[in-house]
């Protein structure tokens, strides 16, 4: 426990992702199985623990502790597992045990009746250090927020045996934790785990903006188009297991089991085989816009009134699996015709065709980018993020491959802004101020005055970055811990050229307004702070309201 | 007699009626009394000073020769008689030449324990406890959420990580005058026996600390080296530094703080910390609680930090406590707050933890 403790703190404050990787495949390979197995299954989601509920954390402190110290440390420390953690007294006693493994705090839970978990809880405690209590308890709470994806962790694990993390993918999900069979194929000790998984995932493929120069060596007769949807991406697998279950997964692109989130669409995968296509909420027949979808992502289970009111359906992109058959390495115009008989067949209302954009020149298809509405999308044309611009011979490769999949974005919308506030970044950015709060004017009851409407920390040049970092630095009237406020008067302050993807109300911010995207398109050295937009400007680009 | 007719508060701080002096005054003072070296407890300006020789040596090191109108050293234990009082100087095992001052008066007993610390360090004289009557104490750590690991165990932290990312550089912000001295030392009772490098502003107090027979091994500057020279390396520097212009010098840096306040997670992150070492100069919780059963005073005054979790430990203890709230020492602000008097000298640096 103490050794996953130790990891789950080191990851919990290093930013980089590559040093996360490094980080959990140093520690997948010296800890011993079974613990790092059920390590593994807790750095991708997949530990399924009797839950602990805050009440009963508290009343554990509440029979070792003083009240009074304990509220104080609470309001000091802030959370209520890390309180606890940190002054747990040691027993009068110290019991003459080693503290426990990873492996026997899982498995003696998995076992456990209910009013056993306080008893065994308090005696772990006791025999644990401070950073393996603070694990065991974020652990039996359910929230580890350590900033590791289900990804991540497959990809440090494939690394131990020299793989990429699509061949563990391939396997992943006809497996059970503590994954013995898949640590000894990875460390070559045997074969390759079956995948008996009747619904696995499997690795999406990705594509690379279009840019000018592709246009120019590219042949358009070579390739066909689509909408880009702007929903979220998932894969919806479903088959036959060996002993006759059929089952039923949706998956996230990075491979996150997300169906509890979505059981409408869920029960309506009644077939053998794999969709790739965007989720979206539809309501009759209209597609709805991103900020509905996101009310319902996140959940680990949903409400009723959530799934009538905001009703999942899957536009489906391509087709990987049939049947038994792997369709991955025919050529996607092969594939769309599978594509096509397969959701025909299916007759599913909630899951329909993403329908092909005709073009016979590049131009034609600027003109679509341009005016979705008119070139097929109609009323959901405010739904399409841009344009997917795939080779008609290209089989279905995992990863971003290069010269394939293009996306075509819609461009962006732009504002001019001034910035008020900046914080210093992490990692490599961690000396420069390289998270910038911005606002643009509105009147104010002492007249006109800023009001943040964004941040954003990445679009900007290196050399760019140095110059906004100087300006900050030189500009600084206020600090408030890593936070620094700058000059932002009419005449003294930097404006900004915003670039972003779209706007939403929201009654988390001052303005009202929440941006999505948001980037550093060019630094306006030329503007005064005066000549920056107005909040009305973009209180214009608000979907109508309800 | 009680402890008020010893000590009172007044605007400068902490102030010895029958015996004429300030202890550690937050501004200039006819005669100070001065506990240690960091800024916020040893200003410059003040007519007299008693002090170790060692915290009278920083003080000169920090703020030049001229520090204060007239300098009397006291070595630990000897008893000097100011206005009617006697005061002895007793090690309090925070930095190099820290102390405690035992003020007695027709047989009354009062402890002002200034910054002190019971763990183990080889850097400094180790904290004697002394029985008396009244004891003043600080509450840096006053919280039972603050229980210091072992330094060595934290110093092992560190190295594991630089074998784990040998093409890093490891920056370990640490508060310059003890703190920094405390961690390469630490680092070579582990074993690391290659050169650290150290900040420039370092360099003074660290050779200070070598000619007090303070062995750090090899220290080098880390000015004009190559960037790839500086892979793999331990470097030492002030807390703040490792967020300055500074810090750009060096390939994707491993970001480590020695400072007790790491034990919180919510505060190192604030800090910027990825690698947080709970490594601290001041007593934790229970040794607070260990050292006032220790001195067996009746009456506890608590000076700087959390008064309210100790003051009440105390009452639930059956002893006599009180908060003093004093202001203008520890770190609780930025480096800009914590120490003003001391501004010119120590401004890029936050107060000792």
């Amino acid at each position: 426990m103490n050794r996953f403790a130790e990891l789950l703190d080191r990851l919990a404050f290093e930013p980089g992702r590559n040093n996360k990787i490094a980080l959990v495949e140093d520690y997948l390979r010296s800890e011993k199985d079974p613990d790092r197995g059920w390590a593994l299954a807790a750095l991708t989601g997949g530990l399924d623990l009797p839950n602990a509920k805050p009440g009963l954390i508290r009343a554990l402190a509440a029979e070792r502790t003083d009240p009074v110290l304990f509220a104080l440390s609470y309001d000091y420390v802030g959370d209520l597992s890390e309180t606890v953690a940190l002054m747990w007294p040691a027993p009068a006693v110290r019991p003459n045990q080693p503290p426990p493994g990873l492996a026997e705090v899982v498995e003696t839970l998995r076992s456990a009746g209910r009013s056993e978990i306080p008893g065994l809880l308090a005696r772990w405690l006791d025999l644990l250090d401070e950073s393996g209590r603070f694990a065991l308890l974020k652990l039996i709470t359910g929230a580890l927020r350590i900033g590791v994806s289900a990804r991540l962790a497959k990809t440090a694990l494939a690394r131990i045996g020299g793989r990429e993390a699509d061949e563990v993918e391939e396997v992943w999900h006809g497996l059970e934790p503590p994954y013995a069979s898949l640590f000894a194929w990875l460390e070559g000790r045997a074969g390759r785990p079956e995948a008996a998984d009747a619904a696995p995932f499997r690795t999406p493929m990705l594509a690379h903006p279009l840019e000018d120069r592709d246009t120019e060596v590219q042949d358009p007769a070579d390739f066909l188009a689509e909408w880009k949807w702007d929903g979220i991406r998932v894969q919806a697998a479903a088959g036959t297991m060996s002993d006759g279950r059929h089952v039923r997964r949706l998956f996230s692109r990075s491979g996150d089991d997300i169906s509890a989130a979505f059981p409408d669409v869920v029960e309506r995968l009644a077939f053998e085989g794999a969709i790739d296509g965007e989720l979206l909420i539809v309501i009759d027949g209209r597609v709805q816009p991103f900020s509905t979808l996101q009310q319902r992502l996140n959940r680990k289970t949903v409400t009723l009134k959530l799934l009538a009111g905001m009703p999942a359906a899957i536009r489906a992109y391509d087709l990987l699996a049939e049947g038994g058959e792997d369709l991955r390495p025919l050529p996607f115009l092969a594939r769309r015709a599978r594509l096509e008989a397969f959701v025909a067949r299916l007759g599913e209302p909630r899951i329909d065709l993403s329908p092909m954009v005709p073009f016979g020149s590049w131009q034609d298809l600027a003109a679509a980018r341009a005016d979705p509405a008119s070139h097929g999308a109609g009323d959901d044309a405010e739904a399409v993020e841009g344009l997917m611009i795939k080779r008609a011979a290209a089989p279905y490769l995992p990863g971003r491959v290069r010269g394939e999949w293009f996306k075509w974005k819609r461009d962006p919308f732009e504002v001019d802004a001034v910035l008020m506030y900046a914080q210093r970044g992490h990692g490599k950015r961690s000396s420069f101020y390289s998270d910038y709060t911005f606002g643009v004017w509105r009147d104010g009851e002492g007249g006109r005055e800023l009001v943040p409407v964004g941040k954003a920390y990445f679009g900007f040049t290196d050399e760019e970055l140095k110059e906004i970092d100087r300006f900050v630095r030189n500009h600084t009237v206020n600090r408030f811990g890593p936070v620094r406020e700058v000059v932002h008067s009419e005449n003294e302050g930097l404006v900004m050229q915003v670039a972003f993807e779209g706007l939403n109300r929201s009654t988390r911010h001052k303005s009202g307004i929440a941006m999505r995207f948001p980037r550093i398109a060019r630094l306006r050295w030329d503007k005064r702070p005066a000549d920056a937009d107005r909040i009305d400007s973009l209180m214009a680009l608000l979907p109508a309201e309800g | 007699m009680r402890a008020e007719d010893l000590l009172c508060l007044d605007r400068c701080g902490l102030y010895c009626p029958p015996g004429g002096f300030h202890l550690d005054p937050v501004r200039p003072a006819p005669r100070a009394v001065i506990t240690h070296g960091h800024s916020d407890h040893a200003r410059a300006g003040h007519g007299a000073v008693l002090a170790t020789p060692e915290t009278l040596s920083i003080m000169a090191l920090r703020y030049g020769a001229d520090f204060a109108g007239a300098r009397q050293p006291a070595e630990y234990g000897e008893t000097v008689r100011i206005g009617e009082v006697d005061v002895t100087l007793v090690p309090a095992g925070h930095v190099l030449g820290s102390a405690q001052v035992l003020i007695e008066w027709r047989g009354y007993r009062l402890v002002v324990s200034g910054d002190y610390k019971r763990q183990a360090d080889p850097t400094c004289a180790p904290f004697e406890p002394v029985r008396c009557d009244a004891f003043v104490t600080e509450a840096t750590f006053a919280l039972p959420v603050f229980r210091h690991p072992s330094a060595r165990g934290e110093v092992e932290k560190l190295l594991a990580s630089r074998d784990l990312f040998p093409e890093r550089a490891h920056l370990v912000g640490a508060y310059s005058l003890g703190k920094a001295q405390r961690m390469i030392r630490l680092l070579r009772e582990a074993g690391c026996d290659e050169p650290i490098l150290i900040h420039g502003a370092l360099d003074k107090l660290c050779r200070f600390y070598e000619r007090q027979g303070v062995g750090l091994g090899p220290l080098e500057p880390v000015a004009g080296r190559a960037k790839g020279d500086l892979k793999g390396r331990i470097v030492v520097c002030p807390p703040s530094a490792t967020a300055d212009l500074w810090a750009r010098r060096f390939p994707d840096p491993v970001t480590a703080f020695a400072s007790g306040w790491m034990r919180v997670r919510a505060r190192a992150r604030q800090r910027g910390a990825e690698l947080p070492l709970v490594v601290s100069d001041h007593a934790d919780w229970d040794d607070l609680c260990e050292t006032i059963l220790d001195t067996e005073a009746e009456e506890i005054w608590v000076t700087h930090g959390q008064e309210d979790a100790l003051v009440h430990w105390c009452g639930s203890n059956g002893i006599a406590a009180r908060p003093l709230n004093m202001i203008g020492y520890g770190d609780e602000g930025e480096p800009e707050e914590a120490a003003p008097a001391a501004a010119a000298v120590d401004r890029t640096e936050p107060g000792p933890s």
